[in-house]
C-alpha cells in the first residue's frame, strides 16, 4: 500500500480543529472553513524558525548556567549559587531527592532539549529517511518534558518571596534566573515552530 | 469535503475514520499518534472540571500559598505577592514569565472553555466560538500550574531545615487546580464540541 498524505492529496488539515478541507484561491492567507485558523500543508517556515529560535537559546543557555540563579544574604556573609552549585549543595547537605529533581529538571532536561531539536532539525534537513516512528515519538517527548524545566524559576519566585528576614536572612533572585527562563521559552518556541509532518514528507517521494 | 476520511496530525497520514470502542483510542496507523478517543461524560464533564477549576483559581489566588517563621518573625506570600516581589527586585522578565505561565494562561484556559461550553449546554452558539476555540489551543502548552506545584514543594523542602514552614489554604487549592486543570484538558472532546456546533445552528 502506498502512503497518500493529506498534503499529497491536496487536502488541507487544519491545525487547530484538524478538520480536513480542499481549499480554492491562493495559497496565501486560507482559513479554516470551521474554525478560522490559517491553512497550511506544513507549518510555514518551520526549519528556520526553529534554528533561529534554537541558537538563540544555545547562546543564553551559557550564561544560564554561568551566572547566578540565587543571592542569599545572611549575618554570615553573602553567598550566590548557580544552578549547578544549588544541586551540588542539596546533594552535599543530604537533600538528595531535591538535588535530583532540580538536577533532571534544570539541567539534563534543558540540554536534553536542545540536543534533541538540534538532531531533529538536521535529520530533516538531511532528509533522512531513518527512524521516522523514532523521530517522532522523541519531538513528543520533546513537547511533553521541556514544561518541566521552569521549576528552577518557581524555586527561585517564592524563596525570594517568603525569605525576607531583613538582614538576618534575605534570598534575591540572580541574573542567570531570567537567562534560564528565556532558554526555557525559546525551547518551547522551538518545539512548537517544528512540524513533525516533515519527518515523513522524504518517504513519500520514494513511495511514490 | 469528505467525512470519513482523517488526516494525523503529526504524519499528515491521510486515513478512513475508524469506529470507536467504548474507551477506546484510534491512534494513526503510521506514526501511532492519537487521532481521537472515547471521552465518557462529554462535554459536560470537561465544563464540570472547568467551573471547578475557576472556583479554585480564585482561591488559589485570594490566600497565601505558604508561611514561613523565624526568631520570632513571620512572612507569607501569596502567588500575586511573589510576582510583585520578583518586579521589585528588577526582575520584571521573570515575574512577568511567573505571572503568565501560573495566572494568565490558566485563567484564560478556564474561562474560554466556560465561554464556549456554558452557552452550548444552555442549548446556544456563543459570539466568536472559533476564535476562543483557537485561544484554547494556543493558550495550553503555557499554562504551568502542575511544574509550579513541584517548584512550591521542593522550595518548602529546602525552607524546612531553615525556618517553620506553614502550608497556607492555597497550597492546597493549587494542588486540586493542578488536577482539574489536567482533568477539564484531557476530557475536552474538540470532534465533540464542532459536532454539538453543527447541530445547534
Amino acid at each position: 500500500m502506498t502512503a497518500v498524505t493529506a498534503a499529497e492529496a491536496g487536502l488541507f488539515a487544519c491545525h487547530a480543529c484538524g478538520l480536513l478541507q480542499r481549499a480554492s484561491g491562493a495559497a496565501h492567507d486560507l482559513a479554516c472553513a470551521r474554525c478560522g485558523a490559517g491553512l497550511h500543508f506544513r507549518k510555514p517556515e518551520s526549519v528556520a524558525r526553529s534554528w533561529a529560535l534554537l541558537v538563540a537559546a544555545y547562546v543564553l543557555f551559557v550564561p544560564a548556567n554561568v551566572l547566578p540563579v540565587m543571592q542569599t544574604g545572611s549575618l554570615f556573609g553573602a553567598q550566590t549559587d548557580t544552578i549547578l552549585s544549588g544541586v551540588v549543595f542539596l546533594w552535599v547537605t543530604g537533600s538528595w531527592p531535591l538535588a535530583l529533581i532540580i538536577f533532571v529538571a534544570s539541567i539534563v532536561v534543558p540540554a536534553a532539549k536542545l540536543l534533541a531539536l538540534t538532531y531533529l532539525l538536521a535529520s530533516v534537513q538531511r532528509r533522512s529517511t531513518w527512524g521516522q516512528q523514532q523521530r517522532t515519538r522523541l519531538y513528543r517527548v520533546v513537547e511533553l518534558v521541556g514544561r518541566w524545566s521552569m521549576v528552577d524559576i518557581y524555586v527561585a519566585a517564592i524563596l525570594a518571596a517568603l525569605v525576607q528576614f531583613g538582614g538576618l536572612m534575605n534570598i534575591r533572585p540572580g541574573p542567570g534566573a531570567i537567562a534560564f527562563g528565556a532558554v526555557v521559552v525559546l525551547t518551547m518556541f522551538a518545539a512548537e515552530s517544528f512540524d513533525p509532518r516533515l519527518i515523513w514528507d522524504p518517504a513519500e517521494r520514494e513511495h511514490a | 469535503m469528505s467525512a470519513s476520511l482523517i488526516a494525523c496530525h503529526e504524519c499528515d497520514l491521510l486515513q478512513r475514520e475508524a469506529a470507536l470502542l467504548p474507551r477506546g483510542t484510534v491512534r494513526c496507523a503510521r506514526c501511532g499518534a492519537t487521532l481521537y478517543r472515547d471521552k465518557p461524560g462529554g462535554l459536560d464533564r470537561t465544563l464540570a472540571y472547568a467551573l471547578g477549576a475557576a472556583v479554585l483559581l480564585v482561591i488559589a489566588n485570594a490566600f497565601p500559598i505558604v508561611g514561613l517563621e523565624a526568631q520570632g518573625q513571620r512572612t507569607s506570600t501569596t502567588l500575586l505577592g511573589a510576582v510583585q516581589t520578583l518586579y521589585d527586585e528588577d526582575m520584571a522578565l521573570v515575574a512577568g514569565l511567573v505571572f503568565v505561565t501560573t495566572f494568565l494562561m490558566p485563567a484564560l484556559e478556564i474561562g474560554a472553555l466556560i465561554y464556549m461550553l456554558l452557552p452550548l449546554k444552555l442549548g446556544r452558539v456563543p459570539k466568536s466560538l472559533p476564535a476562543v476555540f483557537r485561544l484554547v489551543n494556543a493558550v495550553r502548552p503555557w499554562g504551568m500550574v502542575e511544574v509550579f506545584m513541584l517548584g512550591t514543594l521542593v522550595s518548602l523542602a529546602k525552607l524546612a531545615h531553615l525556618a517553620h514552614v506553614v502550608p497556607g489554604v492555597a497550597l492546597w487549592s493549587f494542588g486540586a487546580l493542578m488536577f482539574l486543570i489536567a482533568a477539564a484538558a484531557a476530557s475536552f472532546d474538540s470532534r465533540a464540541l464542532w459536532a454539538k456546533v453543527e447541530a445547534t445552528r
